[in-house]
Order: structure tokens, then sequence, then C-alpha cells
């Protein structure tokens, strides 16, 4: 019994000992977080864990300082004394009430005895004491009666004294003395029996160990168990001083000894991004006295690239004060990537849903503009008719090409066999190219002899891939011919490329296929050569990224299992589309398989498109177990080539079961050419019929204006490539757009808008070009952005430009833009130039066009610091018809003046920076001297000034008319603007009737 | 609210403007700025008063700020700012506010404290008055322009 005291005190000691092992703060109300079975029931279980014990490492010094000095550990310490001498006092307790029974006991045995003798005093007193004299007559009183009765009371521990002999007799009292005496041994000797146990139980309690072992081996159990515990745990735990010097740490993937981390610093240890951060939090904590959390990038050496979850929490001393740190690190590297992604994929939902509103928006918008069309409609609203349509086309064509990739993509895109035949569909795809070509260029077609009839596989991706990079190599394309290679290639050509993509590093791919181009000429027949005969030397375009060539190597797994066969053969099929167009320069190719990627916003601007094509190709074509590469060379060309692999159909079923495809081929063949054998040709090639009235966009041109559509002449090619650059006329808009515009696409609206307004005002195009000596395009894309084309006609006699740009084919198309840029600018400066004022795109550019040139709105400028007055004035011209440009102080004034040409300037003369009444003298004296000196002087920056680079629209025979605004009360006098060069002033608050006096004075020949 | 007072309110706006003219708060610049409001700019006026009352207000913050300056203020910034305060009020025709303007400006060349602090008070009293009126003005307006919109089916 007291043995089972003893256990049952233990185990609840045992509870209520170890959450104080624990710091107090981790303690909750919900429960105890840190409880250890009982020693003995487990002991097994943890022997059998191997314990390592290498990654902790532990500053014992510091340790002991922390167990002295910190708050915690010194109530920690105060809990175990105080269990201890709990422990104690139980033990004292015990033992006295031990004790205490063994007394109880002792005091009753000689209750007995006394009892004993007492009773036996009285049966002697009764029996022998009471000695009265029993009379003779009395003989009646029964003695017996009363003596026996008391003899049965007496009953010492319920044993009888069984005493045989008669009582009272010498015998009797013999036998019972003896008896008792017995009694009393027995009692003697289980005092003995209690006081040996009594013995034997202080014996064990000084047996029992020390409270100092036990509590060791608890604390060595709740270690093992952190050990077991923290084993597999990706976890870092330390502890770091006043200083943040490590003094314990305890890290699952140790990559540093002892001695490199011990009393160092974080930023001692290791360097990289990442590094301070984490050791500033640490101080931050620290000062602050709170525990934080953070999530920290690493980039470091050590470990590369990691996020961390960081728990940082501040110990104090037992006076309060901060003495370091205890932090814990976690990886969560990879919950950060797939959280990243989540991110990325919903940005991406939202930006295709926010591309379907505004389709619904176009479409719309496109409806009414539909129901319009019957009523007349005058110039201007047909050309807002033309932007609607053609935006909506964009934007259409920019949510198939989305819905395209993000099926690709999610593997929701399922591909389907069916027998094609592959020259068929080369030959298709051109010539489908050629009906909508506006440019003079061959397209051409070699399919090699051993390529099948007959092959199976996903005619309309794959034909959708061909019809990608056509058109792609068309619209970078302005002379010379595109063309696809059809051919088969061995099957082992497959790995082998694979090696030798993998053998050159993803820089080098690019010097060695421009190594191999600059060996040729750039003219298209070499170019034509090497591609046939290097390609080889070709391959080495850097993949994308590990992700899609892994990806393309499982769906390449998945198409072999789905469609091979054992007795169907599988050949490589690789295509080359080639062109001899602008090429791609070697920094752009690495994206040029990205989403919304163009080689720059330049060519954005220029080509349009919404920059999914060539992913979508690659995509394709990964997805059907190929993969696509480029080679290209500036100025010379671009070859992309996909290689597929393609089941051979067997022969004999084809004659039975012609497929869609093939009928719908046999049609165009027949008109095509109904007298070659269509399954055996080798070459094709296709020149483009006239312009502007055939292909894809005929039908809308017919919906549009269901009038005659004019044929406009075919200009030289050379001149075509040359010219048709578009002048951007808002660089702001234009450069926002890029980013919607890519390098490719399966048709290109630009042109079809270009088409259309082509044919929709014949007359404005004659007009201007009559006027200026060229034609002009105008191009609308998709922002709204109106853009204007100039095509020199062949027999223009000012062609320098041209001739010069077809020389210069080696130079840099950038040259080409930048020189055409200024070429516009030269010849209609007024629409550059209102293409940056409020409000007036769109409608000021169609009016300069129908205009002739004298009649051209005079271009203003307002030169005022007062935003309510700017409002009032502007809101005035407006009113009288004019649209100003404004600028805030005289500096800008003259920068304005320096660049553009303009025919009024309404200036304030109080204004920051520069004043009106500087400015004018600087503009004066360059229209005296033809130089900027004075600006300079006046610390305007020469970069503005270059004077030969900018045409420069004053000059000394044309004064600038500079009207100054002035304010009566203020001390600027009308006598000083005129002294200062200025030709007039109105006083402020300017009226209409001031404004109109002014411009008629001054713009006399211009039409108010 | 049933359109049946759009005549009362614009007989009160006219005669709102009325009285500002005869007090000289406003003079007929104010009717050329709202002579520019049209169907393209219905709420040009509003717009451009707001603005006023935007800039105006960082200019008389500006300018009690350069005042309290104790020890050196600032009298040519404070010209300049003068300036702009006088060229939006003539611009919108605040007429009172701009001649209170002049004054301050006077004082600012002689570099008279006092006077500056007086013609302060005195521009702050009259950009609140203006405020006022014309918040009043537009209030009006509004409701009227609401009234007129209003239109009842014709019955033949």
């Amino acid at each position: 019994m007291v043995c089972e005291m003893g256990g049952d005190y233990f185990e609840e000691m045992d509870i209520e000992v170890l959450p104080s092992m624990w710091p107090e703060d981790l303690r909750n109300e919900v429960g105890k977080q840190f409880n250890v079975e009982k020693p003995g029931m487990d002991q097994d279980m943890l022997e059998e864990v191997t314990i390592t014990e290498e990654p902790s490492i532990v500053d014992f010094k510091r340790l002991l300082e922390l167990t002295s000095y910190s708050e915690k550990s010194s109530s920690q310490l105060a809990f175990l004394v105080k269990q201890w001498e709990y422990k104690q006092a139980n033990a004292v307790r015990l033992l006295n009430e031990e004790l205490k029974i063994l007394n109880k006991q002792r005091k009753e045995v000689e209750l007995q005895k006394l009892e004993i003798l007492e009773q036996h005093r009285f049966e002697e007193d009764k029996y022998a004491g009471d000695k009265r004299s029993i009379s003779i007559l009395d003989e009646v009183l029964d003695i017996w009666e009363a003596i026996p009765r008391r003899k049965n009371d007496s009953i010492l521990h319920k044993k009888k004294l069984e005493i045989d002999a008669e009582y009272d007799t010498i015998k009797y009292w013999k036998q019972r003395a003896k008896e008792l005496d017995r009694l009393l041994e027995a009692s003697i000797h289980r005092e003995h029996i209690l006081q040996e146990k009594l013995q034997e139980i202080v014996k064990n309690l000084e047996k029992q160990s020390s409270p100092v072992e036990e509590l060791s081996q608890i604390l060595k159990r709740a270690d093992n168990f952190l050990h077991f515990v923290l084993q597999n745990a990706p976890v870092v735990i330390g502890h770091q001083d006043k200083e943040l010097r490590y003094r314990f740490i305890y890290n699952h993937f140790p990559s540093l000894q002892e001695e490199d981390i011990i009393g160092r610093t974080d930023v001692e240890i290791f360097t990289g991004a990442g590094v301070k951060e984490s050791q500033e939090f640490k101080r931050e904590v620290m000062e602050r006295g709170l525990p934080a959390k953070r999530e920290i990038t690493f980039e470091t050496e050590l470990f590369g690239s990691k996020t961390f979850l960081i728990h940082v929490e501040p110990v104090f001393s037992k006076s309060g004060d901060t003495i370091g740190v205890n932090y814990m690190g976690m990886d969560v590297t990879d919950q950060v990537i797939k959280r990243e992604k989540m991110a990325r994929l919903r940005e991406q939902i939202a930006v295709q849903k926010a591309k379907e509103t505004e389709l619904n928006k176009t479409i719309h918008i496109t409806g009414i503009a539909m129901s319009a069309i019957c009523t007349n409609l005058d110039q201007e609203q047909r050309q807002l008719l033309d932007v609607m349509l053609s935006s909506g086309d964009l934007v259409l064509q920019l949510i198939n090409d989305i819905l395209d990739l993000s099926k690709v993509e999610s593997g929701v895109m399922k591909l389907e066999a069916t027998k094609f035949r592959p020259r068929e569909v080369a030959k298709h795809v051109l010539q489908t190219a050629a009906a909508s070509l506006q440019k003079e260029l061959i397209l051409e077609g070699h399919v090699a002899d051993d390529v099948p009839v007959e092959v199976i596989g996903d005619v309309l991706r794959i034909r959708q891939i061909l019809t990608n990079l056509i058109s792609n190599a068309i619209k970078f394309t302005h002379e010379g011919k595109v063309g696809i290679n059809l051919r088969v290639v061995p099957e082992q050509y497959f790995g082998h490329e694979e090696g030798c993509q993998s053998a050159v590093s993803a820089k080098e791919p690019m010097e060695e296929s421009s190594s191999a181009a600059s060996q040729n000429s750039c003219s298209p027949e070499s170019m034509q050569c090497q591609t046939s005969e290097e390609d080889h030397d070709q391959y080495g375009i850097p993949d994308d990224g590990a992700g899609t060539s892994v990806k393309m190597a499982a769906s390449m797994d998945e198409y072999k299992e789905k469609h091979h066969h054992p007795h169907e053969t599988v050949v490589w099929l690789r295509c080359d589309v080639y062109d001899t167009g602008i090429g791609i320069p070697e920094k752009a190719l690495p994206t040029l398989f990205k989403k919304y990627m163009q080689v720059s916003a330049g060519h954005a601007r220029k080509y349009g498109g919404t920059g999914l094509g060539l992913a979508i190709c690659k995509q394709l074509v990964e997805l059907m177990g190929g993969h696509l590469t480029v080679t290209s060379r500036e100025h010379c060309g671009s070859t992309f080539t996909f290689v597929l692999p393609c089941k051979v159909s067997p022969k004999g079923d084809h004659s039975d079961d012609p497929d869609d495809e093939l009928s719908d081929m046999a049609d165009h063949e027949a008109v095509a050419d109904p007298n070659t054998n269509e399954a055996n040709i080798g070459y094709f090639q296709f020149q483009p019929r006239t312009m502007g009235s055939s292909g894809g966009s005929t039908t809308r041109t017919k919906l549009l204006s269901p009038s005659i559509v004019p044929h406009i002449p075919l200009h030289k090619l050379n001149d075509l490539s040359a010219d048709s650059c578009s002048v951007p006329l808002n660089n702001c808009i234009s450069r926002e757009s890029a980013s919607l515009e890519d390098a490719c696409s399966t048709a290109d609206p630009a042109e079809i808008v270009s088409e259309i307004e082509s044919s929709l005002r014949p007359d404005v195009d004659l007009n201007a070009e009559s006027l200026t000596g060229r034609g002009m395009q105008r191009h609308v894309d998709a922002n709204g952005l109106v853009m204007t084309r100039y095509h020199r006609p062949s027999t223009d006699s000012n062609n320098v430009q041209g001739s010069r740009d077809s020389q210069q084919c080696m130079k840099k198309c950038v040259e080409v833009t930048d020189t055409d840029e200024k070429n516009g600018e030269d010849h209609s400066p007024s629409t550059q130039k209102h293409g940056k004022s409020d409000g007036a795109l769109g409608t000021v550019p169609s009016s300069s066009l129908e205009l002739p040139k004298s009649t051209l709105p005079p271009k203003i400028l307002l030169v005022e610091d007062n935003k309510i007055n700017v409002m009032v004035t502007q809101s005035m011209m407006k009113q009288l018809g004019h649209s100003i440009r404004v600028v805030n102080n005289g500096l800008e004034a003259v920068r304005e003046v320096q660049c553009c040409r303009y025919d009024l300037v309404l200036m304030d003369v109080c204004m920051p920076v520069m004043d009106g009444l500087q400015a004018t003298r600087l503009i004066r004296s360059f229209e005296e001297n033809g130089n900027w000196d004075a600006a300079a002087e006046a610390g305007i920056d020469q970069a503005v000034l270059s004077s030969d680079s900018q045409p420069n629209y004053l000059d000394s025979r044309n004064r600038l008319p500079i009207i100054a605004m002035t304010a009566n009360a203020l001390a600027e006098s009308a006598a000083e603007c005129l002294a200062n060069g200025m030709d007039s002033f109105v006083s402020k608050p300017v009226t209409f009737q001031k404004l109109k006096q002014c411009l008629q004075q001054y713009l006399p020949s211009k039409n108010l | 609210m049933l359109g049946l007072g759009a005549d009362r309110l614009r007989a009160d706006m006219n005669r709102l403007l009325a009285l500002l003219f005869h007090q000289g708060v406003l003079d007929e610049q104010f009717l050329q700025l709202q002579q520019l409001q049209d169907e393209t700019s219905p709420n040009f006026v509003s717009e451009v008063v707001s603005i006023y009352f935007r800039e105006s207000e960082k200019l008389l913050r500006n300018l009690r700020a350069l005042l309290l300056e104790r020890e050196s203020s600032d009298y040519k910034k404070m010209g300049i700012h003068l300036n702009q305060f006088m060229g939006s009020s003539s611009s919108i025709g605040a007429k009172r506010v701009r001649n209170v303007c002049v004054a301050f400006r006077a004082a600012s060349e002689q570099n008279n404290r006092a006077g500056c602090l007086r013609s302060l008070e005195l521009l702050e009293h009259e950009y609140c008055y203006l405020k006022n009126k014309l918040h009043e003005l537009f209030h009006i307006e509004q409701q009227r322009v609401m009234a007129s919109g209003v239109r009842y089916p014709m019955l033949d």
C-alpha cells in the first residue's frame, strides 16, 4: 500500500512538473503543449530511435549565463526547487503517516494489554477481594450466574481464552497466565515486524534516487523527444545574444561548423540578399520587445535562393531588459512559389476577363455601328467606324489567341489523329496566304520526294502552326520570298538535335547560327541555299526553359503511347518556314516564344499583332511531340523550323476514305492547277494577285462599301519595302500600345484596316497624293492610335529616300524607321504636333489630310502658369475653333519653339523659372542671329538645341508673333512688353472679344 | 422634383447673380466663363471654379504661413503668390477678391507687415464670402438642371 501511494504520487507529479520545463509563454489555457509519457512504458521506443545530436551547437557558457540571468530560466529553477521541496515534504509526510499508523497499532496493543490486566485484576478483586460472607442461608444465591458472564466478555482479539481447567483452580490460573504470556509475545512480535517494515521503508526512501538525478532524467527524456521530433523537421532554431551573435543553433541541414557559427552574427556568417534584412528584423524585434514573424527571401551562395519564414522572439533578463532573441526559421520556398503562381494565374484570369469585357464592349459598339451603316455617313463618321471595326478585330484575335494558349497550357486541348497530305497542307497554306497577300513577295514550297503522300496527325493544328508562321514571315518581309521546306528526317535526328542543344549553352547557339548565316551573302537566293544546306548547323536555339522541355518530353511519350501501333511507322517531318525579311535581333531570340513578347516596341507599333502567335505555335508543336526552333539573321531573314513525328498512313485505305480535309483541298487544287499530279508535286510557287481586292478582308470591304473598290496601282517593290513604315503620331500612346502587340498573328488587322481605308476613301488618297506627291494611307491600330502611312509612287521624283533605303538593307531597321519618321515630320509637321495637343487626336489629322496645306489649322502656343487662366483660355480658343498647345513657363516655351513651327504664341509675363519677357528675348535673338547662343547662355541645355539634327521652324524672314498677356494692375507695362520684342499684348482677364481680335490680327491668312 | 420649379430656380439664380454683381463680388468676366459652358463641357464653370477654390486655398495657406514667419517675411514670394491669386481671380471674374489682392500686393511691396496682415484678413473674408455665394449658386443651378431635365409625356 505504501509503495502504491508512492507510485500515485509520482505519476501526479510527473504531469505537474513537465510544463514548467517549457517556457511559460508557450503554455496556453487550452492544454499543455509538452507532455511526456511515463518513463518505463516507452523506454524501448525511444531507444530504437537514433538520435543524432550533432546539428545543435551550443555555447555552454552562454547557456549557463542564460540559466543564471534570464528571467525565464530563473523561474524554471525556482520551480524545480519548489518541486523538489514539495517532494521531500511529501516523503516526510508519508513517513510520519507510517509512524502514526504504527503508533496507533502499538497503542491499541498496549490498550488491550491493559484491559486484559484490568480484567484480571477485576476478576481477582471480584472473586478474591470480594470476600463477603456467604451465609448458609443464602444458598440460593447463584454466583455462577455472574462469573461466567464476565468471563465471556473478556475476549482478547476475538480469541476465546480457552481454559479447560476448572475455574479458580490453581491449574486454571496457571493456564490463564500462560495464555496471556503468549498473547503478549505475539503482540511484541507484531511490533517487531512493524518496526522492521518501518526501517525498510525508511531505507527504501533513502535508496530512492535523488531529485536532481530524477529531474535530469526527465530533462534528458524531454531532450530526446525534442531531438526525435526535430530530427526530420526542416527548421532552424537558434538563440542569439544582444549583439545578435549566435549562442545556440539547431540546424537540420548543417552546412557550417560550430566555430563558423557560434559567436558570429548573420552578416558575418554569410552574405547575399536577405541576410541584412533578417538581421535588421531581429534587431527590430529586440528593440520593440515583441515577437514577430516575417518572410525573408535569401539569395546566398551558401544555400542558393530560398524563402524562410522567420519567427523571432525577444528574451528578457530578470530585470526586464532584452538580452537576446530566440529565433526559428522554416524554409517555405515551395509554398511561396506556389502562392506566387496562384497570384499569377489569378492575374492572368483577370486580364482575360478584362479582355472579354473589352470584346463585349467592342462588339456592342460594332453592332451599333453596323446598324448605322445603312444611313449616310460622312467621311469622319466612316473613319470612326473603321476604327471600331478594326479594334474589334484585334481584340477578337487577341481573345482567340489567349483561348488557344490557355487550352494548350491547361492540357484541355486534345489532338486529333486524321489522315492528311502534308504536300497539300503546305500548298494550301501558301495559297491562302497568297490570296490575301498585299506585297510583291514570292511564296514557294519545296517538298522532298521522300515525304509520304499521306500521314496521320492533327492536321488542323499543323495547319494552324504553318499559317501562323507563314503570315508572320509575310508580315516581316518586304521583298524577296517566303517559303516552306518540307522534308523527312531520320528519327534519331531528334535525339541528335537534343544532344546538340544541350551541348551548346544558352548563349552560344545564337553565335553559332549567326556565324553560319554570316558565311552567306544576304541575297534571297543564297539565303534559300543556306537554309537547305546548312540546317543542321542552325539548330541550337534554346528552349525557353527546362519546364517546357520536360513537358514536351512527357507530351511526346503520351502521344507516342496513344498513337503507336506496332505495324505503323513513324516519320519525322521537318518543316522550315523561311523568309528574307527583316530578321530578328539576337537579343530578342530568347524571349521570342514567350507570351506577349515582341522583338521591340517599335516592331509592335509597326507590325501590330497580339504577341501570342509564336507562343501558341511552340506549345502546339510541343504538344504534338515535336519542337520548334528559330534561326535568324537581322536584315537577311529568319527560318522557323519545326520537327514533328507523324505516322505514315497505310497506303491502302486512303482512296476509300478521303476525309474532309482532302476534299476541301481538292477544290482548291482543281482551281489552282488542275493539270498536275497533285500527289507527287515537289515545288510550287505563288505570286501575289492584285492588291487590295482579294483575300479574307474582301467580305468586310464589300460590307462596308457597296461601291466599287478602286484599284490602287502597285508600287515598285523596293519602294514599298522602304516606305511602308508607319509614322507614329503620338509616341506616348504607341509605346503603351506596344505591349498589346506582337510579332506574329494569324491575321493582321492593321493591314485589313489599311485596305479598307484605301478602298473606302480613294478620293482622299488620290487627293493627298496629288498634293504631296505621295500616296497616304491611314492606319488605325487597336488603341485608336492614328498612324499615317506613306507610299511613294515610283514616279516620285524626290525618291532619294527610297533608293537609299533599298541600298541600305544591311543597315538597321531602326534607322530606316527614324529617317522615315523625320521625313513624315517634314511633310506634315502639323499632324505631328496636333497629335500631342489635348483632345485634338483623331479629328485634326483627318482635316489636315483633306485640307490643302495652306489651310492647315494654325498652331498656337499658350505659355501660362496659372491653371485657371489656362483652362479659360483653352476653352475660349476651343470655342473659336482652335486647339492650342500649353506650356507652363518661358523655358518650356523656348524649347517648344525650338522644335516646332508655331503661328502664334500667347505669352504670360509673370511666370516661374523663366518669365515671358526673357523667353521672348531669347526667341527674338534666334530670329536675328540664327543661333540659340543666347538661349544656351540662359542655361537651356544643348541636347535640345543641337540645331543641325533638329529642324528649326524659325527663320529670320518669318517673325513669330508673340503676344503678351498682362494684368493691367501689374507692373509689367505694355511698353515693357513691346520693348522686349513682343508684338502686342492682351490685358487679363482675356475675353472672347480680345482673343478674337488678336487672332484676326496675327493670323490673317488662316481661316478662323 | 416634379420639374415645376425650373423657372423659379432660374429666377433665383439670376437674382443671386445680380446681387453679386451689384455688390461687386463678381464682374462680367464671370459671364464670359458662363458663355464657355456648352453641351461639350456642361460643367465648365463649376469645374473651373472648383479648381480655383483648390488653388486659392493653397495660396491663402502659403500666404498666411509666409506672414507668420515673424523674423523675415518673404515679401517677394508673397508677391508671386499674389500675382497668381490675382490672375486666377480676374480670370473667373472675382472682382472683390482681386481688388483685395492688389491692395495686399501693394502692402507687400512696401514690406508693410501690418498692411499685409490686414489685407490677408480681408482677403480671407472676401474669399469665404465668394466661395459661399458661388456654392449657393451652383447648388441652385444643379437643382435647376435636374428640374429642367424632367419631361412629361405629351398627351394628344
